[in-house]
């Protein structure tokens, strides 16, 4: 437990000092939403009806563009042979190293998405929803992107690689967050929803770290 | 330059802890060493030598439960190492060619991160990492971010971590690049006080270190004997020439 609190830390020092990945992150999420409204032309009603879906189609790309550095890093600077060799399950190190990646990037997501919904004229009623569907919708993404993170490591131009590897699996999650945030704003039943992605959280976490913990095995060796 | 003395091989003083028998590794296509044989007792020392790419690191790394061995068995006390990793990853201690110091966090705080998941038992983390500084005479650095260092400095952090975080067996691959003459002399009483503490080392090296007792490995005694092979492969290509 204390190591895990210790990957994290670190993990979260290192992040808070470099800074920039982050707020790359944020950059690129409200940047790419702002486009939309450019792009689909100011008529509310389109916006009304498409914001669910840009919402949630930006915050997966923007959630990408900072996986490729989760374990590269580690792998350049000889960190990843020794965390390898922790005497603890590498799961447990994965695990760390997720929950820091998406502290730095989910969660600052989550802060942004509710104001760039006002900017695409989101009915009220789907503030909440977005809320909720995000808190359990980003860590999954950053589970199942650590598996992709993890594969691609040693490989050249890793990073499309991993958005060919990790996009597709996304899907299900998009899906979801966004029916969930329709029915919401239609005034429907979106508890079903909120409780299949609750339960692809659940999945991921127990399998996600386990097959990262393999790929980096492989890489190392 | 003087003939090299032949290398003393006293007995054992204790039974053999951690042991190998008929290891192969094997990496990408090329068989790097085969029917490898070693053993280590406390306070024994291992010194691997051998010409770039002869498989000290593979061997290293091989020990250290990186690399699977391709063929042979791998045992600490009797236990096969592959059945309890994480048990073997607290007994041992590697050095890479890499020093795993992170640019941006400093000195202290690096060396801290390893103590903390290496050995989450310490009570006092800023003692031990106290400890280790001292002894490669890296504490008025402390508190210097790891970008601000030079190479041999950065080993000095990574070798800190030994003293920071203690274990029975430590795996050092050339621990001596790019550290000064007064350096090489404090990992020199490091190695000699670990091993009297009942310690186990193997190192590798192209430098001279003093490592008095140890024994040495050549690692070409363990190639694969592909000439033959390569003999053949010449006849071959002569006859398609001719």
């Amino acid at each position: 437990m204390n190591a895990l609190l210790a990957v994290i830390r670190r993990d979260l020092r290192l992040a808070l000092r470099q800074g920039s990945d982050s707020m790359m992150v944020v950059a690129f999420f409200v940047l790419t939403v702002v486009l939309f409204p450019f792009g689909v032309g100011p008529e509310s009603g389109i916006l009304e009806r498409v914001a669910a879906g840009v919402l949630w189609v930006t915050a997966l790309l923007a959630s990408m563009l900072s996986l490729d550095r989760l374990f590269q890093t580690d792998y350049e600077d000889g960190s990843l042979d020794l965390l390898t060799m922790a005497p603890m399950p590498l799961s447990v190190v994965v695990l760390g190293k997720v929950a820091a990646h998406w502290l730095t990037t989910g969660l600052p997501l989550i802060l942004a998405a509710p104001v760039l919904a006002v900017l695409l004229n989101m009915n009220n009623e789907g503030f909440g929803v977005l809320i909720a569907a995000m808190l359990v919708g980003t860590p999954t993404l950053s589970l199942i992107g650590a598996v992709g993170a993890a594969l691609v490591l040693g490989a050249r131009r890793g990073g499309v690689l991993l958005s060919l590897l990790v996009l597709p699996l996304y899907v299900p999650v998009l899906i979801f967050g966004v029916s969930a945030i329709d029915a919401a704003v239609m005034g429907m039943e979106y508890r079903a929803q909120l409780l299949i992605m609750g339960a692809m959280l659940l999945v991921s976490l127990a399998l996600c770290p386990w097959a990262t913990g393999a790929a980096l095995r492989q890489a190392v060796e | 330059m003087t003939a090299p003395e032949p290398s003393v091989r006293p007995e054992p003083a204790a039974s053999p802890l951690f042991e190998g028998r008929g290891l192969t590794c094997i990496r990408g296509e090329r068989v790097v060493f085969t029917g490898l044989d070693f053993t280590l007792a406390p306070g024994e020392a291992l010194l691997l030598l051998g010409p770039n790419g002869s498989g000290k690191s593979s061997f290293l790394r091989l020990l250290a439960g990186l690399i699977r061995p391709a063929a042979g068995a791998l045992t600490w006390d009797g236990a096969p190492v592959r059945d309890e990793r994480e048990d073997h990853g607290a007994r041992s201690r590697y050095i890479g060619h890499l020093d795993a110091v992170k640019p941006v966090l400093s000195v202290a705080e690096n060396i801290s991160f390893w103590v903390r998941t290496w050995a989450p038992d310490t009570r006092d983390v800023a003692a031990a990492v106290q400890r280790g500084l001292e002894c490669f005479a890296m504490d008025r650095l402390a508190d210097v971010p790891g970008k601000m260092l030079s190479a041999g400095q950065k080993r000095r952090v990574n070798l800190a971590r030994l003293v920071a975080a203690p274990a029975p067996l430590w795996l050092l691959d050339e621990p001596t690049t790019a550290l000064d003459k007064a350096s090489i002399k404090v990992l020199e009483a490091c190695v000699a006080e670990h091993r009297a503490a009942g310690g186990m080392v193997a190192l590798s090296t192209h430098s001279d270190i003093d490592l008095p007792g140890a024994r040495t490995f050549h690692m070409d005694d363990f190639a694969a004997d592909t000439s033959g092979a390569w003999d053949a492969l010449d006849a071959e290509w002569e006859a398609a020439q001719a």
